[in-house]
């Protein structure tokens, strides 16, 4: 497929990606060294004799990184083979610790699976081809120097160890969108599993490859010629970390690709780099050296047979059936469904709060006054779950009387999740009481006593005066009445 | 069924793999050596294929967090170290 | 001590506790790591490494009471059947000192032969503790595949290699065995078996209705002088109450390559980490760059020119020597790509079938024997100039680390002065029979 030829047809994106994600377990996925980085941890304090690579040291397999893997197995509907292994990929690099990769080559853990993503309103199932289990290199700094001395490198092997999978996705994707829907969907899911945690750092890496092949060479439902696809250049996109860079990344990359062949220019086989601060992919030819791994079997670990565990292992209601079912059990539409179940959490707690309430009013009480709440604050539920154990509580005291919502809302839940008070601390404290309703009346009658030109404003026509009088009320009763009751209440008087 | 014999670039080529500064010496040296070992090592081309079987199978821990090394200790054996790091080439 | 050069760190630590071992002095092998004691595998590469944690087998020599004496010299990295490749000089076979003592485990066959330490830990990756064993005189153990942790064993060939005991005695050999066989966490690929074990009871030279194999395969090509040995203490062990037949195992002519094969490309792997970053001989000390070779800078590095690839290539060219690189070269080249299948696969299939072979042999007999090596000690100097020739007096030892099995060496007599060892070879996890079979063979 030359270059000229390719220039005079339109053009159609296909994109593959091989996703890495660090999975949530305690410990590292061949040693006990504890995974979880402390907030500005030293380096080099999180390491033993396995995971940096010290002579004589021997790696065992954790048992929490299978589950996961079996759990992702699962919920991707993939087959998880009789017998899977592990595999040395032998390359030379100082982030690697002993100098070859434990990770699976012909026997990965799980096979075929799918996802389904929702793109422009269509159902789109999306191949996984494979995915498995590997360790996490550590992490390198690069140092300048000055004029006269060598550059240099920091080796830091805390993460060294950390259990990832790879997913790898079949060449599925027609755009950059597609490939970024994916990843959130994907995201979702792990999350939902628990075997992953989108807010650490490093936990999702992902290498995209990209072609272009003519338009004419896809049909009518996605499938690409195989030759096509084998004759087409293919770009590889490496150091993207999250959905959005994704995007971003996979779009500048078809834009400097079709650029390329209009103007009669091939587009190389090679290796690209994602800066994300410049917004451009920049080429790594140097280093496209040879990568002959020589894989072999990892002697050191023995096989795993665990087609089994796909039965015995449960895993959580997924969020596309959770949803669905939110909106068959409760009524929601697909807004609030959407939002309620945006993380596991949210939908666990909601499923709490709909066992004392309607599910209409929890679901205005969650997805819009919580989530309202816990967005501005740039927070998730489980930041503050401790203190929602009132939450429940708080409805009530609303749903009989007791305070107005909007008092609930802009004060009390305010506080609770602020200062961890209790509801009714924070009302008594703030005398939000609500008052009773001869107060009230009587409040009415005085306001409408105190104010006789609003009172013929009023009922001269303009009916903005009432609201004057609303005012009066609310004052004289501390805020705490209910503004629409009093509205009510003033308007069956002076309409008499 | 004999191979021809390993010549100096296909040395040089398995000394990058490996990562071993070879002189040109030892270059030479090595090429006429492995002629002999890998023209004994063909006799394997008689071997029938045989069926390897799995003895041992799902050997686990479980996923519990165990003590760890000091940053003092990582660090004893390390030729250069740097505020903790450990110090290494530079990576294209 | 020091004329026969057996130690590579003469150090004494002794044990708190009380245990089987009590009142013994132990030698251990350079490859073994022990903690706060410099662990060097015969190499320059560490010639300053200082594990930070014992291998377990170390715990439990020191859970049993032993007085460890000091590390061992050995072949570099293991690789080696006479101790002279050893960057800290050769050492000498107590009983002829112009001869090798064997190897790698020569160091440590030496210490106990010359009675510098009451017992000693070797490691046998194709024969190394048995070469050594016979060609010093005194008894060595190779165990089953599995029977003995691995952990802190700095590793060569990992699928093929075992930690085994030295000693003047079948029973002495057994004791230790059992003092650190058994299952360890810490290793995936140890066993059950070996838990709890009794070796020594078997050293009782009972072998009344025993049926002893010879592999005539290994007997063939062997000295005169080997054989009339071996063809004697087989002919006592059958008047001792044995049965003696003979087998023969096809698969064993190829079974040095698929050794070699499988070792070179395992080492290629396991050696690669040495890159001076983490410990090892570092890229700037090889040029010559800091003094002492370690430096805390606050500042900017000195003597890394050129990129990793320059600079692990310059830091393992100097910390090698050249049997090491030899086969590091040749298991990267029978892994590469274009090769793994002609040589790499290849010497799997070659495995299994002496699996299968010894399988067979063994369901046949109880204990298979041949001469633990088909020489007598070469004087040292003598082997250095052909790698192959080298390569080639494995052949009656590598069959059994190929198989997973357990083998024992022990003095079967002397020819011309030198030492000659009978190689017992028993099913998988058959220490008790052979070390019955040996202990009425040292009668």
């Amino acid at each position: 497929m030359t270059a000229q030829a390719l220039e005079q047809r339109d053009l159609a994106v296909v994109i593959g990606l091989e996703v890495h994600v660090q999975l949530e377990t305690n410990s590292k996925i061949f040693c006990g060294c504890s995974t979880e980085a402390a907030e500005d941890e030293e380096p080099n304090t999180r390491t033993c004799p396995v995971c940096l690579g010290l002579p004589g040291a021997l790696p065992v397999l954790n048992e929490g990184a299978v589950e996961a893997a079996v759990k992702v197995g699962k919920a991707l509907n993939a087959d998880i083979p009789e017998e899977t292994s592990f595999h040395r990929k032998n390359y030379y690099y100082p982030d690697l610790p002993k100098n070859f990769q434990i990770t699976q080559y012909d026997a990965p853990i799980c096979r075929d699976g799918t996802i389904e993503v929702e793109i422009e309103g269509e159902r789109r199932v999306i191949n996984v081809r494979r995915a498995h289990l590997e360790e996490d290199p550590g992490s390198l700094q690069h140092k300048g120097g000055s004029i006269d001395a060598a550059d240099y490198t920091l080796v830091n092997y805390n993460r060294a160890g950390t259990p990832l999978m790879e997913i790898v996705t079949e060449p599925d994707f027609r755009s950059p969108r597609e490939a970024r829907r994916f990843l959130a969907k994907l995201e979702e899911v792990l999350e939902y599993l628990g075997v992953f945690d989108a807010t650490r750092d490093g936990s999702l890496r992902v290498d995209a490859n990209i072609s272009m092949v003519p338009a004419d060479e896809v049909d009518a439902d996605g499938r690409i010629d195989e030759e096509a696809l084998a004759a087409a250049n293919r770009t590889e996109v490496k150091n993207i970390s999250s959905h959005k860079g994704a995007e971003k990344a996979l779009a500048y990359e078809v834009t400097r690709q079709k650029n390329a062949i209009q103007r009669g220019r091939a587009v190389e086989q090679e290796t690209r780099h994602w800066d994300e601060s410049r917004g451009i992919t920049v080429s790594m030819r140097s280093k496209e050296e040879e990568k002959d791994y020589r894989y072999f079997r990892e002697h050191d670990l023995p096989p795993l047979r665990v087609s089994d565990w796909k039965e015995k292992i449960d895993i959580p209601e997924l969020p596309d059936a959770r949803r669905e079912r939110f909106r068959e059990a409760y009524g929601l539409d697909v807004e609030a469904a959407s939002k309620l179940t945006s993380t596991k959490a949210v939908a666990d707690f909601y499923e709490d709060v709909v066992e004392e309430f309607d599910p209409d009013l929890a679901a205005t009480w969650v997805a819009d006054n919580l989530l309202g709440e816990l967005n501005y604050r740039d927070m998730a539920i489980t930041d503050v779950e401790e203190r929602l154990g009132e939450f429940t509580r708080l409805i009530e005291l609303v749903d009989a009387g007791e305070i107005t919502r909007k008092n609930a809302e802009e004060i009390v839940l305010r506080r609770m999740l602020d200062e961890g008070e209790p509801p009714e601390a924070v009302i008594e404290a703030e005398g939000l009481g609500t008052v009773g309703e001869d107060e009230v009346e009587r409040a009415v009658a005085e306001a409408i006593e105190e104010n006789p030109e609003a009172v013929e404003d009023y009922r001269g026509g303009e009916g903005g005066a009432i609201n004057f009088l609303v005012g009066q009320v609310m004052r004289k009763t501390g805020g705490s009445a209910d503004p629409g009751d009093v509205n009510a209440m003033l308007r069956e008087r002076l309409d008499e | 069924m004999s191979d021809s014999p390993v010549d100096a670039d296909e040395v040089r080529h398995v000394a990058e793999l490996a990562r071993i500064d070879l002189d040109r010496e030892e270059v030479e040296a090595f090429a006429s050596q492995f002629a002999d070992i890998l023209a004994y090592f063909d006799a394997l081309d008689e071997v029938p294929e045989v069926e390897q079987e799995a003895d041992l199978v799902n050997v686990m821990r479980p996923d519990e967090v165990r003590e760890c090394l000091s940053q003092e200790e990582a660090l004893a054996n390390a030729p250069e170290t740097e505020d903790g790091y450990f110090k290494g080439p530079r990576v294209s | 001590m020091a004329e026969l050069n057996a130690f590579i760190t003469e150090e004494t630590v002794e044990s708190d506790a009380d245990g089987p071992l009590s009142g013994k002095t132990i030698a251990v092998k350079d490859n073994i790591s022990t903690e706060g004691l410099r662990t060097t595998c015969g190499s320059a590469m560490l010639e300053e490494y200082v594990p930070p944690y014992d291998a377990t087998v170390v715990t439990r020599l020191k859970e049993s009471g032993a007085t460890i004496v000091g590390k061992t010299n050995m072949d570099e990295f293991g690789m080696g059947g006479t101790t002279e490749t050893s960057a800290y000089g050769p050492t000498k076979n107590p009983v002829d000192h112009s001869r090798v003592p064997g190897g790698s485990s020569g160091g440590s066959a030496a210490a106990v032969a010359a009675g510098d330490a009451d017992l000693a830990l070797g490691t046998d990756t194709g024969g190394s503790v048995r070469n050594p064993a016979a060609f010093c005189g005194v008894v060595g153990i190779k165990p089953t595949y599995g029977l003995v942790s691995r952990y802190g064993l700095v590793a060569y060939a990992n699928s093929l290699e075992q930690i085994g005991p030295l000693a003047p005695t079948v029973r002495e050999a057994a004791e230790l065995l059992d003092v650190i066989a058994g299952p360890d966490d810490s290793d995936s690929t140890t066993r059950e078996e070996g838990a709890d074990s009794n070796y020594a009871a078997a050293a009782d030279g009972d072998v009344d209705g025993l049926t002893v194999g010879v592999v005539t395969d290994l007997v063939e090509g062997a000295d005169d002088r080997v054989v009339e040995v071996f063809e004697d203490a087989v002919a006592d062990l059958e008047s001792e109450g044995a049965t003696v037949r003979e087998v023969s195992l096809d698969s064993l002519e190829h079974a040095v390559q698929a050794y070699y094969v499988i070792a070179m490309s395992e080492a290629s792997s396991n050696l690669a980490r040495y890159d001076g970053v983490r410990y090892g001989v570092s890229a700037s000390s090889a040029s010559g760059g800091s003094e002492d070779g370690r430096s805390e800078s606050s500042g900017v590095s000195g003597g890394f020119e050129g990129n990793w690839n320059d600079s692990f290539a310059r830091s393992r060219e100097a910390g090698f020597g050249p049997e090491v690189k030899r086969r590091v070269l040749l298991g990267t080249y029978a892994l590469s790509a274009g090769y793994h299948e002609k040589y790499y696969k290849k010497a799997q299939d070659a495995r299994a079938w002496i699996k299968r072979d010894f399988d067979e042999a063994l369901s046949e007999a109880d204990v298979l024997a041949s001469p633990t090596m088909p020489v007598l000690p070469p004087k040292l100097g003598e082997s250095l100039s052909d790698p192959l020739q080298l390569y080639l007096i494995d052949a009656n030892t590598v069959p059994v680390n190929l198989a997973n099995l357990p083998a024992i060496s022990v003095p079967a007599g002397e020819a011309d002065g030198l030492p000659v060892g009978l190689q017992l070879v028993g099913s998988k996890f058959g220490e008790a029979e052979i070390v019955r079979a040996a202990s009425a063979a040292e009668s």
